[in-house]
Order: structure tokens, then C-alpha cells, then sequence
């Protein structure tokens, strides 16, 4: 045990007497088709004492935590209570976990992004579960007239050992619901877990697969109505005008109307990305009727400002490779002249196109605004920064607005803008109904906030013995600059220069899966393969070689590099045992490597494929990651394995491009994802065992392992790959 | 508007719609059956399958009109308890990430080893291969099919 201050404020705990008298909650009662079975009911509680805002005791031991973040597939739905129950030191068969809706007064940070909510819940949950289980000690104590520190736990029960005394949780829990919260607790050293480090099922998964209602787009309400938009068909355009006559008059439709969803004054917050002000709505009862009426719409849209092409980005971003920016992102030495004396010089452009998020589930989300109060219901990522929207749209008091999120059928930073859920609340407060606002795919896929395109060149400069002396990358993207400065190999090469450039579009780009890290890390780990080659060494042992140098003599201050190189080369180092790497083929088949650090956790891959005309087959993914603690082992590979899928689909297969404005791309038959005949044939996971605190794993799989395939689709073919998607890309054989 | 009555998952169920509805939304809008999905509405991701007497179909283009008495099987209807082997494969890979695709994909595999119930490696992955997954739960999916089909 650790001792430690309860560092969480005092407010953090709402210690609710009134509560604790009385008051049967059922969990899970949001949706009225989603009911409990009787074995479930005879099961629960007859009265829940809460203990802080995070969990509540039954009176038969049976324990409800709240998940406080979104949960739209990095499985912290699981993940985040499994912490909790293990400093509260239950049995997992005895927790109910519940979905927590938005409430700023009890949880920080609910919100779905960046491989965060492990990171950062990490102590506020132990601390969460640690303070509870105090209680609960002192309760005993209390009872028993004995010291508090001769009580031991365990699964759920209360021990003191001299006395011979036990007692359940559920036994102590309204005496604990009555004390003072402690100022300091004790929590489990990582020898101790029980829970934490072990394979835990996903606690929706029986839900999942008999199709009970979880996400979303299952909302049925009394008396709700469905509605659509029709958001302007290009970027650049704007509302005009619209003949809705024969739409109004279709059967089943109660409304069709423009709709300006942020006023000139709206105070937007940076969730808002991508917002239309203004759009076409369409309310009915069923949605096979609002499509069939958007159908039959009549809109006239104008142009508002430049209908840009996917030929002016290449030609804008090319331009903006060609060109010095007035100052370095990063400078170290003297890059100009490093080159001029470098034996050898490797140079090329890696280049990406905007990609949409295509979440299986498309947008929607229920609202009802009355005059009374705002309820929103739905799959968002951001749900805090979504009541502050709201309080400026709807001009309504955050307190009269409640924001409950469902499981989202996926996220991939898509929700983090829920200008969807504005334009459903605005909607119902017009039609003063409950509605259900749905996308169609073709909505959602031209709708914006995408992956930027990016470009980017890399120049690398070798001595005589072949080590790197200098290193220039110059970086651009559509709103977006793409270089991190710091990372990796900065510190590790005496001559640096990063520079960036961001070309300003009115094509909306926002936060994808591993944001920039989902292009820049497979163009910087396929060039290290080129400079490793040009060197005439291995690629593993050229990036230990700057690993090393960034350890024991880092160029610049290293408190600037964003990674730290001994966890970096330990990853590099498990994969290259654990995949047995020799430098050279495996059994015919033609291996790539490559490593990143993202999101604050480290992962290294080898992958072996071979190319049968234009289409790679990968037989293996070896994938080492170090995200310090690993709370639940089995979803965690899960996320490692859906994001080593999701990056090689990408790379390989998925493109949006631009005429005049629109996508050309508005659906599944024209826009490819990777599909199941495609994946690898196994992926393989190994962890670092070294008991830092955990950090997460929604992203940091995804970016390295285009790199991979990069320097093994080279390896098989001859060819550099330099132009995703690759699958479209043409590279002649190299040397 | 016309009347229907359709099967569903044994039970005879009685519709007054527009005869082009496709049956993904009778089943969603008008039956509050939610767990067969809407992905992408062209038949192109599979987030919709049912089984139309026992063969794998895409609800999102077929309109009630086309039905006649044919049997229709949805999620809902797959097993009493969740207890398919198919559903207890999922269940027992831990399949899921967001879960959004994962009836679609259920109904894929179910209609697949009811057909061949002893699939080798190549032909679970032809079947599964028209159902889109973007978490990218691939693998899990062609291990639960393996196991389903030895159970």
C-alpha cells in the first residue's frame, strides 16, 4: 500500500445523506426497450448508498460505477471502472457499470480524444476507488470499535482478523455513505492487482450481440420525429433559396425549412469545427419519408466563396514545399552546410490525401427543447464543450441543459465536432418536439471536418561512414502545418531543420485517428528505411544508433524532445526479438519495419508480406507497445489490432478528392475501406512490463504501421511507395 | 400507403407504409426492432444484414413491397437467449469495439455456417468480406466464425 494525499477537490464528492435513506435506482434505464432481465432485477439492490460521485454501494454488496468518458470503441467503458473496482478491492462479477452523463461538478475531462482517458483518469480513479474503500473501513471500525487500520479487504468484504469479524461492503455501505471524506488514502502497489492487468470482457458485449438499442441512432421516443439536413453541396457555397412545395406536401412530413443553426453571434468553441451556419431542414415521421422528401427538394445554393479542386491543393502544397518559411519550426546546427560536406544525400516527398472518418454509425442525436430545458441524447465526443454551444445557441442556462452520451459506433475524432447535436437541439427547439436528427452516409461523408492532405519532403544527409549529419524536413498540409519539431530524430542529429506550412482552405479539416501522426510517422519511418539503406546498414540498428546518441549525448536541450529514446529503442528492440529479425527476408517473405511514439505511448512493428500483382498479402503483424501499465490485456490487443487494420487500410486504399468543391467521393461504392480479405493474417502483440503509469491506445498503433507496409511493400517489389493510397500509386523501381 | 404483413423472426407482424420502404426501416421505424443498422443505405457495408429464408440479405435496399411471405430473421431473432454459437463466439473473442457493425457481421456468419458449417480460412473470409468494419475487429471476427463453426 501507498499512502497518499486525496488529491481530487473536496467537491469531487458529493456525499448525497438524502440519497443514502433511501431511493431504488435501476441502471440502464434510458432506453425503455432496453430492460433488465428478472434474474438482473432479483439481483439488484434494494437501496444504493453513493459514496462519491463516481460509485454507489448496494445493500447487498452489488457496486454501480460510473464511467465518466465517451465511449466509442477504445473499450474505456471497461477499462476506466476496472480501475476503480480494483482500488475499491471488489469482485468485477459484482460491478454494474453505467454510462455517466455530462455533470462538470463531479468529473473532469469527459471527453473522448488523443489517447487520453486512461492517462489522465488514472488517479482520480484509484483515488476514486481507494477513498470509498476507506470509508468503508471506517464504517467497520466504527461498528466493530476497533482500530481502523487492522481492517483488511477483499473482494467486496471487511475482515478484522483479532475479532474474527466480517461484514459485505453492502453491510457497512449507508454507515460510509455518513462519514467525512478522508484526507489522505492508501492505495494498491502494482503487486497487488487483481483486476488491473487482467482480461476483462467488454461489459456491453452481450448487448452488442443480440442488438439491444445502445447507440444513438436507437433512440425511439413517444411522439419523437425524425429529422434531416441538407447541408450546401460543395464547400464554398451557401444557402440561397429553395422551392419546398412538393417536399411539404409527401406524406409523413410535418416541415421543411432553412435553418440557421449559428447565429452571427453564436459564441462557438473550437468543438464547432467544420459548423454550416446555415442548412435545410427536413421533419417527419419516419426517416425513409425525409428521404424520400430530400429527394424532391428544390434548393438553390450560390457561391460564397472559391470551389476549390483537389489539382489546386497538389499545385498549393507543392508550392509551399518549394518555399523557406520565414523561421524554423526547429534549428539545430547548421543543416546547409552539413549537406554540402555529407557524403551522401537521400531526398524525397511522401504525400497523403484528405480522408473522411466514415464511423460505421453515421451522425445523429435526439434533442428536445422546450422552453423549460434542453435534453440531448447521443453519441458525442466533447460533450462539455457541446453545452457550451448550446447555452449560446439556444440562449438557455447550462443548468436547464442535460446532455446524456450513448455509445457511439465509432468515433475516430469525427464526434469531437458535434455540430450535428447543435443542429438537432435548434431544430427541435423550432419545432418544440423531440427529434431525432440523422445523416445519411452521403451526409456524413461530404460533410467535412476530415483528415487534411499533406505533403512533405524529407532531405537527409550521410557521412563517409554512413551516419546521419543532417536532417531537413519541410512539411504542409490544408489547414493544418504537420510537422512535430520535437519528435524524433530531433536530439538524435547534430544538423536539424523542421519547418512547416499551412495552406488555409475552406475545405473543413479537423482531428482524425492519430492526428497528423496518421500521415507524418509513415513518411518519416519509410524515409528512415531510405537513409538506413543509403547507409548500408540496418534499419534497426540505424535507428538504435540515433537512439543511443539521443541517450547519452542529445543534440539541444533534451528536456525539448518530445520522446524519451530508452523506451523508444526498448520497443524497437522486443520487436526485433519477438519477430526474429535478421535484417533480410522471413521465408520468402519480404519484412518492413518501423516505430513511433504518439499519444504518449511507444510502439515498434514488423510486418511480412508478399505482392501478388498489385494486391499485398500480409501474413504477420509483430507489433511491441509500451504504454507502461496495461489494464486490460485483451483490449488492448483489440485496440492494437484495429488500429494496425484501420492504418494499413488507409495507407493502402481510401482517398477523398476534390472538383470544384465537392467530394468525389459520397459513399461505400466509390470511397474503399479495408475489408476483411485484405487485413493481415495475424497480428501479434507484446507489451513492455515496467510498471509506469498507464497511457492510452485508441491512436498509437495505427501511425507506425504504414511505415511498415511502406519498407515491405518495398522489400517485395523494388518500388518506394511514397504516394498513399498506395494502391493507386505507381512508383517506379528504385536503383 | 399499403398494408404488409410480414415474418419476423417466427412472428407474424402487420405494416401500413409506403410499398418502397426498404425493410431496414419497417424493421428500425415502425417495429422498434433497432439492432439491425443503418451504415450506408447502397447495400455496401453489410451494418443492415438480415436473413430472408436463411440467406444472408442487405435490409437497406429491399423493400417490404418485395417480401411476400417470405421468413425474415433479424438479430433479434437469431436466439432466444443471445446463445447462438455464433453470438457465444463473439462473446468469447471479445469481438467488439464500438459494436456498431457487429449484428451485420453476426448475421454474415450465422447465414455462412448455416450453409457451410465447416468453412476453412479462405471461404470465412470471402463471406465476411462484403461487412465493413472500421474499428478494424477483422481478425477477431474470422477467429469467432472458426470457433462457432467447431462448436
Amino acid at each position: 500500500m501507498t499512502l497518499v494525499k486525496t488529491k481530487i477537490g473536496r467537491r469531487s464528492f458529493i456525499r448525497n445523506t438524502g440519497l443514502a435513506s433511501g431511493g431504488l435506482v435501476l441502471g440502464f434505464n434510458w432506453l425503455a426497450s432496453c430492460k433488465m432481465t428478472p434474474e438482473q432485477v432479483n439481483a439488484m439492490p434494494k437501496e444504493w448508498f453513493e459514496l462519491n460521485g463516481f460509485l454507489k454501494v448496494g445493500d447487498n454488496g452489488m457496486v454501480t460505477i460510473m464511467s465518466p468518458n465517451p465511449e466509442i470503441g477504445q473499450n474505456v467503458k471497461t477499462a476506466m471502472p476496472m480501475i476503480v473496482a480494483e482500488e475499491l478491492d471488489v469482485a468485477w462479477k459484482d460491478v454494474i457499470v453505467e454510462q455517466a452523463p455530462l455533470n462538470t461538478d463531479i468529473f473532469t475531462r469527459q471527453l473522448a480524444g488523443g489517447s487520453q482517458s486512461i492517462r489522465q483518469g488514472w488517479e482520480s480513479l484509484r483515488m476514486t476507488g481507494a477513498t470509498a474503500r476507506q470509508m468503508l473501513k471506517e464504517a467497520a471500525a466504527q461498528t466493530w470499535q476497533v482500530p481502523v487500520d487492522e481492517i483488511t479487504t477483499g473482494e467486496g468484504m471487511l475482515h478484522h482478523a483479532a475479532s474474527d469479524k466480517s461484514a459485505g461492503y453492502g453491510e457497512m455501505a449507508s454507515i460510509a455513505a455518513g462519514l467525512e471524506v478522508p484526507e489522505e488514502v492508501s492505495v494498491k502497489e502494482i503487486s497487488e492487482f487483481k483486476i488491473v492487468g487482467t482480461d476483462r470482457k467488454n461489459v456491453d458485449g452481450p448487448k452488442i450481440v443480440t442488438g439491444k438499442p445502445l447507440f444513438g441512432l436507437d433512440i425511439q421516443r413517444e411522439g419523437m420525429l425524425t429529422a434531416m439536413i441538407v447541408h450546401p453541396p460543395a464547400f464554398g457555397m451557401k444557402y440561397k433559396s429553395m422551392d419546398a412545395a412538393a417536399a411539404k406536401a409527401m406524406p409523413g412530413i410535418k416541415d421543411v425549412f432553412p435553418v440557421v443553426v449559428y447565429p452571427e453571434d453564436a459564441e462557438k468553441q473550437w468543438s464547432d469545427g467544420g459548423a454550416i451556419a446555415e442548412q435545410v431542414a427536413i421533419v417527419g415521421n419516419s426517416t425513409w419519408e425525409c428521404m424520400q422528401a430530400k429527394k424532391a427538394l428544390d434548393i438553390e445554393w450560390e457561391e460564397a466563396s472559391t470551389l476549390e479542386s483537389s489539382a489546386y491543393h497538389d499545385e498549393a502544397l507543392n508550392q509551399l514545399l518549394d518555399t523557406a518559411p520565414k523561421e524554423a519550426a526547429r534549428k539545430d546546427g547548421d543543416v546547409d552546410k552539413a549537406f554540402k560536406s555529407a557524403a551522401k544525400i537521400v531526398e524525397s516527398v511522401y504525400t497523403a490525401p484528405f480522408l473522411a472518418h466514415n464511423t460505421m454509425e453515421p451522425m445523429n442525436f435526439f434533442a428536445h427543447v422546450t422552453s423549460e430545458k434542453a435534453e440531448l441524447l447521443g453519441p458525442i465526443q466533447t460533450p462539455e464543450f457541446l453545452e457550451k454551444t448550446l447555452v449560446s445557441v439556444l440562449g438557455m442556462p447550462a443548468e436547464k441543459i442535460d446532455i446524456m452520451m450513448t455509445r457511439m459506433g465509432g468515433g475516430f475524432g469525427r464526434r469531437l465536432y458535434g455540430t450535428f447535436a447543435v443542429e438537432a437541439a435548434v431544430i427541435s427547439q423550432r419545432m418544440q418536439a423531440p427529434i431525432k436528427l440523422v445523416y445519411t452516409r452521403e451526409d456524413d461523408m461530404t460533410q467535412g471536418t476530415y483528415r487534411p492532405s499533406y505533403k512533405v519532403r524529407y532531405k537527409a544527409g550521410l557521412d563517409d561512414k554512413g551516419n546521419l549529419i543532417a536532417w531537413h524536413v519541410r512539411g504542409a498540409g490544408t489547414n493544418d502545418d504537420l510537422i512535430f519539431e520535437n519528435r524524433f530524430p530531433a536530439g538524435a542529429v547534430d544538423n536539424y531543420l523542421a519547418e512547416k506550412h499551412s495552406l488555409q482552405t475552406n475545405v473543413t479539416t479537423g482531428a482524425w485517428r492519430a492526428p497528423r501522426s496518421n500521415f507524418i510517422a509513415g513518411a518519416e519511418q519509410a524515409f528512415m528505411d531510405e537513409v538506413a539503406e543509403a547507409a548500408g546498414k540496418d534499419p534497426i540498428a540505424f535507428r538504435l544508433e540515433l537512439f543511443d546518441r539521443a541517450i547519452t549525448n542529445p543534440v539541444g536541450d533534451p528536456k525539448n524532445n518530445d520522446y524519451d529514446p530508452e523506451r523508444y529503442a526498448g520497443v524497437l528492440k522486443l520487436v526485433r526479438e519477438k519477430s526474429g529479425w535478421t535484417g533480410g527476408d522471413n521465408n520468402g517473405k519480404s519484412r518492413g519495419v518501423s516505430a513511433y511514439y504518439c499519444h504518449n505511448s511507444y510502439v515498434a512493428q514488423v510486418m511480412d508480406l508478399t505482392v501478388d500483382g498489385d494486391k499485398p498479402n500480409i501474413d504477420k503483424v509483430w507489433c511491441a507497445v509500451d504504454c507502461g501499465i496495461v489494464i486490460n490485456p485483451l483490449s488492448a490487443k483489440n485496440q492494437i489490432e484495429g488500429g494496425i487494420v484501420d492504418g494499413i487500410g488507409h495507407a493502402t486504399y481510401s482517398a477523398l478528392s476534390f472538383s470544384n468543391g465537392q467530394s468525389d467521393q459520397k459513399n461505400f461504392d466509390t470511397y474503399r475501406l479495408i475489408r476483411n480479405m485484405e487485413a493481415p493474417k495475424e497480428i501479434e502483440s507484446f507489451f513492455v512490463d515496467n510498471g509506469i503509469d498507464p497511457t492510452g491506445l485508441g491512436e498509437p498503433s495505427l501511425p507506425p504501421i504504414m511505415g511498415a507496409l511502406a519498407n515491405a511493400l518495398y522489400r517485395a517489389t523494388g518500388r518506394r511507395y511514397y504516394h498513399q493510397p498506395f494502391i493507386n500509386d505507381k512508383p517506379p523501381l528504385v536503383g | 400507403m399499403a398494408t404488409f404483413t410480414l415474418n419476423i423472426n417466427g412472428k407474424k407482424q402487420e405494416v401500413d407504409l409506403d410499398p418502397s420502404t426498404p425493410i431496414l426501416w419497417v424493421l428500425r421505424d415502425h417495429l422498434n426492432m433497432v439492432g439491425t443498422k443503418f451504415g450506408c443505405g447502397i447495400a455496401q457495408c453489410g451494418a443492415c444484414t438480415i436473413h430472408l429464408d436463411g440467406t444472408a440479405t442487405r435490409s437497406c435496399i429491399l423493400p417490404v413491397s418485395s417480401i411476400g411471405d417470405k421468413n425474415i430473421t433479424t438479430i433479434e431473432g437469431l436466439s432466444e437467449n443471445g446463445d447462438h454459437p455464433v453470438q457465444k463466439a463473439w462473446l468469447e473473442v471479445d469481438v467488439p469495439q464500438c459494436g456498431y457493425c457487429q449484428a451485420g457481421q453476426i448475421m454474415t456468419a450465422s447465414a455462412l455456417l448455416e450453409k457451410n458449417p465447416n468453412p476453412t480460412d479462405e471461404e470465412i473470409e470471402t463471406a465476411m468480406n462484403g461487412n465493413i468494419c472500421r474499428c478494424g475487429t477483422y481478425l477477431r471476427i474470422r477467429k469467432a466464425v472458426k470457433i462457432a463453426s467447431e462448436s
